[in-house]
């Protein structure tokens, strides 16, 4: 007999609907056609070949016309000393950042000399794979124990000291606080880094103070990301752009305030401020701990080729692994190392020549105003100053040709000046064309009376 | 050369025995072969593009054994493993903490490291820290001095014995043609140079920087390459991260090689412009990559893309090969893009004179429309330089970020650089320059051969004077180095992050300044005392 099975059951209604709809369904997407993305149309072979026919690059580069005022360099017959010849005429030099006058200085050019005789002229590779000399050695202790900091790195060429520094520190998702008047190698370093830039108003604490509040309230809407963004503040000792100092004691009190570091670029001020010539930490009487980096390049007063970083081990030593510009790139010439090594002796020997420094730039500063059409921009006590026209004409291209009649008025007479060059397009705030004046303490006073009587001459004859 | 046999053969056979045939033939695919003593074979070797290239271009990149690679990750496993007990340790003072540390007035402000970025440095790289950075004290010639260090804390800090280490054959330094020296008429130049000019400038080009050896130094520099003209910078990192972006910027498209330098990668992300990479010197990715923009143009909006770049280097220093350059050009010409040729490492150490990697392939330099390369490795100098058409330099003139905003060369430097260069070319009356290209050619294939016949795994084309060996396992970076110093021999070992994490290598750089002497004791060792731990390779050449 065969035992019907009372659990088998028809299934509900309701399930049999389902099921049959959900067959139709399926029966529907397989036959149904295939979407085509609107985006990606498949061009055919031939079609692409008269696209790539059809495409026209711009040219590599477009062309320059003539006459363009930075295409025609100054040339120089002999060395950049304090008597200069520019093409062909011999003049004194209002123009090289040669403050200390060690570019002609004997006894840095023995101490080279020396260098040369010993390990020729190259180091052949970079710090990393044999190129790193006892000289740098030395060169890194000495710049550190003068400073006052516990180490230093040196990089072998003064626009990447910075640019190298801050990408090292601070990358994407950090903020930089950083002056509006910064110079152009700052800038790259930012651009590299790929943090957040605020910029303030130059040196205007107000609105420093002011972004970093509304940083504040950002921070306490999202504490969990604030806790890992790195905040940085960069400004310069002496403006290469303006001439001013940066109230370095305020930005003391907003760093421990609202927990911001300190980078310190200073170029300008390094040999040039400070009763010794240690920058504007000394001039200021501060603590340089208080600084978290300080990078200069030893371009101006040092008169080498080539910049430094000094600070604590802490935070010098991570540009060892990270800064770019010191692991791929062959590390400095040992003969300009040891003409740095020379100059700093020269500077220890010696720190009177810093105040003769100040007493030429306060000479001249006062000399120098009161120029009908011409106004002086930069702190009295500042080697290099900067002329701007009182009045603008109107175009930048006509400031800038007029300044050019000023400055060769005055070439021809014996000065030798320059225009200060900007990239006008890459600029993020770009200065007003202006004349460079530059102070060093191997000018007499005679040559600063006739630079600036001169100076007053061209202004009244070219700008009246 | 009795009977001629003919066959058929993949392009990966052709090696060092093969040469081209174009005096029978004229055509360079096809070569004329020692097989062994008694046979000589016509063999057609198939190349790719075969037809571009007049002479063998025979590169190699032995695959990773996949013992060799699992031993490697395994020793990687066990050093991470070691790292966080240490780190553990470290937290719980157990041990002491050696690392620098942040002050304690600035103890509450947000750390300025993340404690992974420094994991690597603490607990892999700071064990073998004593391979890199090694001081030396003499000039960087075939042989040099080197100031004794030792730690007493696991390489946590050195201490100086005072002793010097004496004529260690230096196989580190970019010295190619053996113009790192102290005497010679190239230092005379520049000491006279030097006590004439003084040691810096302290302008810029645009200022009041530019000297007349400057542009004495230009012109000479356009004559040795065979362009229309140059500009000479103070740091070669800076001459490709400052004029990359004065070349290209938003809207434009650089197509740049996996393996390209730092400076070329940050030149390229400063200048705004869209990065594609190519495989490594694979041309058909490439070609593939210039259709495809050529094609779709820009993402999204589907503007034509205003120009094309291509990034390549002349050698590419971490895998001693060299760019397949008679093909970038050929695909450039095709799709009108521009290349962009760093010579950093070639320039002076390929070609039968000196002239760089293009004179090595036979071809026009004006096809090559930005030339760049060094003056660091083969003129013992440091600076670098472009060089191209006029309307190019005129333009770098007024728009580069160094013309207007860096310091210019250093005189005595720029007169090193005169004084080699007219050296190569032979200018200065003797034939110096041309004796060390060919010595340093020999060189090259003497060392490479025997360190082939010793199995060891070595990277790159046969022509390139850079020689990475193989070392893989991590520990055997910091064993090879020091063994190495030992028996008086200075080379280089690079690891992670400069190479993938399993390739690590031992890289030499020949120069025309080693003698055979060097280049046998240098080999010998490698021979005895390092053949135990390098030995890789399973492929032996039948000769």
């Amino acid at each position: 007999k065969r035992v019907r099975d009372t659990r088998t059951k028809l299934a509900p209604a309701y399930h049999l609907i389902l099921e049959g709809i959900l067959i139709l369904w399926i029966i529907r997407l397989l036959f149904s056609k295939t979407y085509k993305l609107q985006e990606r149309s498949d061009l055919t072979l031939k079609e692409k070949e008269e696209l790539i026919e059809e495409w026209q690059p711009e040219p590599l580069v477009p062309p320059v016309p003539k006459d363009h005022p930075a295409l025609n360099y100054n040339i120089v017959s002999g060395p950049p000393t304090h008597i200069i010849t520019v093409n062909g005429k011999e003049c004194i030099n209002f123009a090289s950042f040669n403050f200390l006058g060690l570019l002609n200085n004997e006894k840095v050019k023995s101490a080279a000399q020396a260098s040369l005789k010993k390990y020729g002229v190259g180091t052949c590779g970079p710090r990393g794979f044999y190129g790193t000399f006892d000289v740098h050695l030395e060169l890194e202790e000495r710049l550190a124990k003068f400073m006052r900091t516990e180490e230093a790195i040196i990089y072998s060429y003064g626009f990447a000291t910075i640019a190298s520094a801050i990408p090292a520190y601070s990358k994407r998702g950090d903020i930089v606080f950083v002056d509006e008047a910064a110079c152009f190698a700052i800038q790259k370093g930012l651009q590299a880094s790929r943090s957040n830039i605020k910029l303030f108003k130059h040196n205007d604490m107000a609105d420093l103070e002011r972004l970093l509040k509304e940083q504040e309230t950002e921070d306490q809407k999202n504490p969990r990301k604030a806790r890992v963004t790195r905040r940085f503040i960069v400004v310069e000792g002496l403006y290469m752009n303006t001439g001013d100092i940066c109230p370095l004691p305020e930005l003391i009190k907003l760093k421990y305030k609202y927990k911001v570091r300190i980078f310190l670029e200073e170029s300008l001020s390094f040999g040039v401020l400070g009763e010794h010539g240690r920058g504007i930490t000394e001039h200021f009487g501060i603590n340089i701990d208080d600084i978290d980096l300080i990078s200069a390049n030893m371009e101006n007063s040092l008169a080498s080729i080539g910049g430094f970083c000094c600070g604590r081990s802490f935070i010098i030593d991570h540009q060892r692994l990270s800064g770019q510009g010191y692991c791929f790139s062959a590390s400095l010439p040992p003969l300009l190392a040891a003409a740095a090594i020379e100059a700093l002796n020269i500077m220890e020997d010696s720190p009177d020549i810093f105040q003769t420094l100040r007493a030429k730039c306060e000479r001249i500063h006062k000399a120098l105003q009161g120029i009908s059409g011409l106004k002086v921009v930069g702190e009295s006590f500042s080697p290099a100053l900067h002329l701007q026209l009182e009045e603008s004409c109107g175009s930048r291209e006509n400031d800038v040709k007029l300044l050019k009649r000023v400055v060769d008025y005055c070439m021809n007479s014996g000065i030798a000046l320059t225009q200060a060059r900007y990239l006008e397009k890459e600029e993020k705030c770009l200065p007003p064309p202006s004349i460079r004046v530059v102070i060093t303490v191997e000018q007499t006073e005679q040559e600063l009376d006739k630079a600036a009587s001169l100076l007053k001459e061209a202004a009244q004859s070219v700008l009246n | 050369m009795t009977d001629l046999k003919y066959r058929l053969a993949p392009a990966s056979e052709m090696s060092r025995y093969c040469f081209p045939n174009n005096a029978v033939s004229g055509d360079a695919s096809r070569c004329v072969c020692l097989i062994d003593s008694s046979t000589v074979e016509e063999i057609n070797h198939i190349v790719h593009n075969g037809g571009l290239y007049k002479r063998p271009f025979n590169e190699a990149f032995e695959e990773t054994p996949m013992l060799v690679a699992v031993l490697t990750y395994v020793g990687y496993g066990v050093l991470t493993l070691f790292g966080y007990l240490r780190d553990f340790m470290r937290q719980w003072k157990i041990e002491k903490c050696q690392n620098a540390t942040e002050r304690e007035e600035q103890k509450d402000f947000v750390p300025l490291y993340q404690d992974f970025e420094n994991f690597y440095n603490r607990n892999l790289y700071m064990r073998i820290r004593d391979s890199w950075n090694r001081p030396i004290c003499s000039v960087p010639g075939a042989k040099v001095d080197m100031m004794e260090r030792v730690s007493h804390d696991y390489n946590w800090t050195f201490t100086y014995t005072g002793r010097v280490i004496k004529d260690i054959i230096n196989m580190g330094s970019y010295n190619y043609l053996g113009f790192a020296q102290k005497t010679g008429a190239c230092q005379e130049a520049a000491a006279k140079v030097l006590s004439q000019y003084g040691a810096g400038v302290c302008s810029t080009r645009q200022e009041m920087g530019n000297l007349d050896k400057h542009e004495e130094l230009e012109k000479l520099v356009a004559r040795f390459l065979g362009v229309e003209s140059a500009m000479a910078y103070g740091m070669g990192f800076a001459t490709n991260s400052m004029n990359i972006p004065a070349l290209v910027g938003k809207g434009c498209l650089i197509l740049s090689d996996e393996l390209n330098h730092a400076s070329l990668v940050l030149g390229a992300r400063l200048s705004g412009a869209t990065i594609r990479i190519f495989k490594h010197n694979n041309m058909q990715s490439l070609e593939k990559l210039l259709k495809d923009a050529i094609v779709h143009g820009q993402p999204r909006t589907r503007r034509p893309w205003k120009k094309i770049l291509i990034l390549v280097e002349g050698i590419y220093s971490m895998e001693g090969s060299i760019v397949r350059l008679p093909e970038v050009i050929a695909l450039k010409k095709k799709y009108k893009s521009y290349l962009y040729l760093d010579e950093a490492h070639s320039i002076g150490a390929l070609g039968p004179s000196g002239r760089g990697v293009v004179e090595y392939f036979g071809l026009n330099p004006e096809d090559v429309d930005v030339m760049m390369g060094t003056f660091t490795k083969s003129f013992g100098a440091a600076g670098g330089y472009i060089g191209g058409k006029k309307e190019l330099i005129d333009y770098l003139r007024t728009y580069s970020h160094s013309a207007a905003y860096a310091t210019s060369m250093s005189p005595p430097v720029v007169e090193q650089i005169i004084t080699s260069v007219k050296c190569i070319m032979g200018e200065d009356g003797t034939n110096i320059g041309r004796a060390r290209v060919q010595q340093l050619a020999e060189n090259t294939r003497y060392f490479r051969r025997r360190l082939k016949e010793m199995g060891f795994i070595i990277y790159g084309n046969e022509d390139s004077p850079v020689v990475p060996l193989m070392l893989y396992m991590p520990a055997k970076i910091g064993a090879f180095g020091r063994e190495m110093l030992k028996r008086n021999i200075g080379v280089v070992v690079v690891g992670f992050p400069a190479t993938p994490i399993i390739e690590s290598r031992a890289r030499f750089c020949l120069s025309a300044a080693h003698t055979k002497e060097m280049l046998d004791t240098g080999g010998s060792v490698l021979a005895t005392r390092t053949k135990q731990f390098c030995k890789y390779t399973w492929e032996q050449e039948e000769v």
